[in-house]
């Protein structure tokens, strides 16, 4: 099993390999993106409370999902990369730091978007949107960090460590922000009803989140592919897989 | 024949420590910078909101706080940036100390000449703006346990971006939301106090990130200078 990684982490089986299953990745995105939709725009029931907008959520809560995991795969990889010296993980870890920062935002904006019908507000202080706005900070930081230093080597074992101090905090400024809220505001707005989702709302969330999952491994499947082609554009294996005289 | 001296950590971190205070004793214009800043920002708060003592006591212990937020950024170049111009950042990672001991030693001299003086300066800005006498223990309190995290937090920062020619905003960037939950716990704590409410939990909170930081962010800082240096 271990020549497996081993095999996977040179960049030229890595790029062999990816582009055989990027097609199927793609596919399985659109065929769930697609259920996903259907089944969350025109299958689920309108909401009780909610009435239509609630639907914002299909993309809200996955999007917000999404934003978490990447941040702490890009550690993950960014720390493979850093002790054992792997030249792909470093690439994955950068391929998912713009990619994070995007879910990030989608789910703020999408957030803000419900927030308007349902507070009366685009923005307000709540303790989950303001601890995902400290998260796109933090993913800003990280690309600013990783394109301020040129040798890329440096620059991914530079914003590893800041990953990795990120990742540490991460809990204590949510839990912080979670403190300051309730301290400030109390539970007045935010305090929206959620009981135990019924089955046919789950079903198009689920299927959504799938989708966004599957969304994230082909765009970084691609970005990691064009980032390894960039870094080894100097060997011959990338010459003859280009066709490059 | 004369015994080998082995390294005696006590006595480098006490030299360094010495050495890092003369050095910011012989520049003392660079040590007043950063506080004239925080009295400055502060300052300029009444200014921008008028006068009405009842606005400026509410909004107090955060302007206070946010203003030593960003003095604490502003000093912070200063802790690895000049050594690592004239190179002895480079004899400091070689020494056969633990480079995160001797990166602990650096950031304490560095809080003495930079979070000492916010601490004693605040009861002034405090009086600025109002602020109601039985709040002044807790800023004093919050301050001499949170200074000390962004000192420790700012470090790692600077020792990322050293090696940068500009790194003075990026390192803005890379500290800020680091600093938000000191900043929670330190403004909430002087709020409180000021209305008085008990404050020991947002005490026992601001204690617990100064272990934390403590106990790793010279790690951290060790590892980066180690990146920014090589």
């Amino acid at each position: 099993m271990w020549t497996f990684f081993h095999k996977l982490a040179s960049p030229k089986y890595f790029y062999d390999i990816s582009g055989r299953l990027l097609p199927w990745f793609a596919t399985a995105t659109v065929l769930l993106l697609l259920a996903g939709l259907y089944q969350g725009l025109w299958v689920a029931p309108a909401d009780y409370q909610q009435g239509e907008s609630y639907r914002i959520m299909f993309i809200h809560v996955p999007a917000a999902w999404m934003s978490m995991f990447v941040y702490m795969l890009m550690a993950g990889a960014g720390a493979i990369g850093l002790i054992w010296k792997i030249k792909l993980a470093d690439i994955v870890a950068a391929s998912c730091a713009p990619l994070g920062a995007s879910f990030t935002f989608l789910a703020l904006v999408t957030g803000s978007l419900w927030g308007k019908p349902m507070w009366g507000a685009w923005w307000v202080w709540d303790a989950r949107l303001t601890s995902e706005l400290i998260l796109l900070f933090l993913y800003l930081g990280y690309i600013a960090l990783q394109s301020a230093i040129d040798d890329t080597r440096t620059a991914a074992r530079a914003s590893t460590v800041l990953a990795l101090v990120g990742v540490v905090n991460i809990p204590i400024i949510h839990y912080s922000v979670v403190w300051w809220n309730t301290l400030h505001q109390g539970a007045t707005v935010t305090k929206m009803g959620t009981p135990s989702i019924a089955t046919s709302m789950l079903i198009p969330l689920l299927l959504m989140a799938l989708a966004f999952k599957l969304y994230f491994v082909t765009v970084v499947l691609l970005r990691a592919r064009n980032e390894v082609l960039k870094r080894e554009s100097g060997s011959s294996w990338v010459k003859e897989t280009l066709d490059i005289k | 024949m004369p015994t080998p001296t082995l390294p005696n950590l006590a006595l480098a971190c006490t030299a360094l420590l010495r050495r890092d205070l003369t050095l910011a004793m012989r520049h003392r214009g660079e040590m007043a910078n950063p506080l004239l800043f925080f009295v400055l920002v502060v300052s300029l708060f009444p200014l921008g909101l008028g006068p009405d003592s009842q606005t400026l006591q509410t909004i107090a212990p955060g302007v206070i706080w946010v203003a030593a937020l960003l003095a604490a950024l502003l000093s912070l170049e200063g802790i690895f940036r000049s050594d690592f111009e004239d190179g002895s950042l480079e004899q400091l990672l070689l020494s056969p100390h633990p480079a995160a001991l001797l990166v602990l030693t650096k950031v304490i001299a560095h809080w003495l000449v930079s979070g000492l003086p916010l601490i004693l300066v605040a009861p002034l800005l405090g009086v600025l703006l109002n602020l109601p006498t039985a709040a002044m223990g807790a800023l004093l309190a919050s301050l001499a346990l949170g200074t000390p995290v962004l000192s420790l937090i700012g470090a790692i920062g600077v020792a990322l971006t050293v090696g940068l020619r500009r790194g003075g905003v990026l390192l803005s960037l890379l500290v800020l939301p680091l600093y938000v939950p000191v900043l929670i716990f330190a403004a909430s704590a002087v709020a409180d106090a000021g209305i008085g409410l008990a404050i020991t939990a947002q005490l026992y909170f601001l204690g617990a990130l100064l272990a934390l930081a403590l106990t790793l962010a010279p790690l951290a800082a060790a590892a980066a200078l180690r990146i920014s240096v090589s």
